[in-house]
């Protein structure tokens, strides 16, 4: 049994957002970068305790970005996941991603793939649909559980109002979300043992993007709260009627 | 030709796939061209009805299998319409199944994707589309370099605009390859509007103090006819279940009305809820964060001010 998680690098959820360059590039200063919480506290948590069950499952991390990644894959390797491999393309486009990971997840023939059901940077939420087209096998996306029972696994995912659960044979693709497993943090065994164990680099292999990031912005300031007084919540009524017209 | 998704649910059409209607109708207008939808599967809906949101044609691939969502058969197919009716630009909800579906249906067509999209797109030069990014903290305009587009539009972003058009029903003939996903259950909390599809919602924090507290909130989110969300704090204690928690690890919504009770506003609570229309905040510690990203505030202690405001409301209602 072999597991393949995708990892991600993303800039720590209290990071403060601005751009630089004209809008054009995130500001880096000061943000201090993790794994994306998705990548890390479900999918790659799952691969772990998939392997604590049996230990005979096999658990490869993979991650494209440059060497400014190192970091966080070594992280990733202190949790847990048997080796990784860096793929050296540094992009926002997610069909280059999906297409760096479809070579190494061919080449590996993986029984599953965990992605997070998003990104917290650019919540494209597509590089596990994108594997399934270029892989050509079965994904079930922003999945909340997941059983394994020989080739077969049974996979609860979230709908809208409710869930749904659903079987498939492996090789399967999942993104995983809350609820799949829950955070944990490193020890002191896990860091040393990270230290050793193997981190491949692999060159680029496409070049060629389909989409280009032009330009950022913000969204603009409130213009700043009408306060209501606690006694008078007829006026908060009446506010939300007229003025705002949302009841 | 702009060719619409239409997400189906039990037979049922999703309300985020007329919005999407709306969007694609608006786009074909922009373009010059028609926006046409496409219905995966049998559908309890007069499908003639999706001409109102602008849809001049309704494509339907009647195969009943169709009526179980399988993300690789359903981006086949999708990929297989849109060759056969030469669609040059493809528009999805940004909901559960269009999440799941658009990024392969790009792939298969060679085209660039945009997900999440938040206003139609610039067209005078070339093809620019607005998403939300950094979980609602800011947006990219992203080029699309391919001939064919996709975009997903994320939920609540366009509204659906609603005209007088009928909508002309067409069978659409694609092979549909065999599912090897088997559905063995599911489960759906009755009568309660899905989060992501709500238009009013009221949420509570860590200043309710504890789940028996939630009484006040359930009451309010009652007369108002409002689905009910928490912060992470809350759902992590239990206090509520998991699928209520709103913000950057939970999920993102962007309703008409949200009602923060007892939630101070964390940067990554704002970050999934900052695209509401209209923020009213209620909390009892004039330096909560959350007043800077609120429309209404109202300093007070929630025990009396949220019972105060149902009973303002349903005498609102009830025109005493």
């Amino acid at each position: 049994m072999k597991i393949l998680v995708c990892i991600s690098k993303t800039p720590d959820t209290t990071a403060k957002i601005a751009f630089v360059e004209g809008n054009t590039k995130f500001d880096e200063t000061g943000v201090q970068w993790i794994i994306n919480p998705y990548d890390e506290w479900y999918s790659l948590v799952k691969a772990i305790e998939l392997k604590e069950k049996d230990p005979s499952v096999i658990i490869h991390l993979v991650t494209v970005g440059g060497a400014d990644t190192e970091p966080i894959i070594r992280k990733a390797l202190a949790l847990g996941g048997d080796e990784a491999i860096r793929i050296n393309n540094v992009t926002n486009d997610s069909l280059t991603v999906a297409q760096e990971i479809s070579s190494i997840a061919k080449e590996g023939a993986y029984d599953l793939i965990f992605t997070g059901k998003e990104t917290i940077d650019y919540n494209s939420a597509s590089i596990g649909s994108m594997l399934c087209a270029l892989l050509d096998i079965n994904f079930i996306s922003a999945a909340t559980k997941l059983d394994l029972n020989g080739n077969t696994i049974s996979v609860t995912r979230e709908i809208e109002g409710g869930e749904e659960i659903s079987e498939t044979n492996l090789p399967a693709i999942v993104s995983c979300q809350k609820g799949m497993a829950e955070q944990r943090i490193p020890n002191m065994r896990g860091i040393m043992a990270a230290r050793t164990k193997p981190l491949k680099v692999l060159e680029a292999t496409v070049t060629q993007a389909t989409t280009n990031i032009k330009q950022f912005s913000l969204p603009p300031t409130k213009s700043g709260v009408k306060l209501v007084d606690p006694a008078n919540m007829d006026e908060l009524v009446r506010l939300l009627k007229e003025e705002a017209k949302v009841i | 030709m702009v060719l619409i998704y239409i997400d189906q649910d039990n037979q049922e059409i999703k309300k985020a796939s007329l919005e999407a209607i709306s969007y694609g109708s608006a786009l074909a207008k922009q373009l010059g061209t028609s926006a046409e939808g496409l219905v995966l599967g049998t559908v309890h809906d007069d499908l003639t009805t999706l001409g109102k949101y602008g849809a001049s044609k309704v494509h339907q691939i009647n195969n009943a299998s169709l009526n179980h969502f399988d993300a690789r058969t359903n981006s086949n197919v999708i990929a297989e319409a849109a060759k056969k009716l030469g669609a040059t630009v493809l528009i999805f909800a940004h909901n559960i199944n269009g999440k799941a579906v658009a990024p392969a249906v790009s792939v298969k067509l060679n085209a660039g994707i945009v997900t999440g999209a938040c206003q139609l797109p610039n067209t005078d030069t070339g093809f620019v589309v607005t998403k939300t990014v950094f979980s609602g903290k800011a947006f990219a305009s992203i080029q699309i370099e391919t001939p064919i587009k996709v975009i997903s539009i994320n939920q609540n972003s366009f509204g659906e605009v609603v005209g007088d058009g009928v909508a002309v029903i067409e069978n659409l003939a694609i092979d549909v390859p065999t599912s090897t996903l088997k559905i063995t259950s599911v489960n759906k909390i009755e009568g309660e509007i899905p989060l992501t599809e709500a238009s009013l919602v009221v949420s509570g924090g860590r200043g309710l103090k504890g789940p028996e507290n939630w009484g006040i909130l359930l009451d309010l989110a009652k007369a108002l006819g409002a689905s009910t969300a928490c912060s992470r704090p809350v759902s992590d204690s239990d206090w509520r279940p998991h699928h209520e928690h709103v913000g950057q690890t939970g999920i993102q919504i962007a309703p008409n009305l949200y009602i923060a009770i007892g939630i101070s506003g964390a940067i990554q609570h704002l970050a999934g809820v900052n695209r509401s229309k209209t923020i009213v905040v209620i909390n009892k510690d004039p330096e909560a964060p959350f007043f800077k990203a609120a429309d209404y505030g109202v300093i007070g202690d929630a025990f009396d001010v949220v019972p105060a405001l149902t009973a303002s409301i349903l005498k609102a209602k009830h025109g005493a």
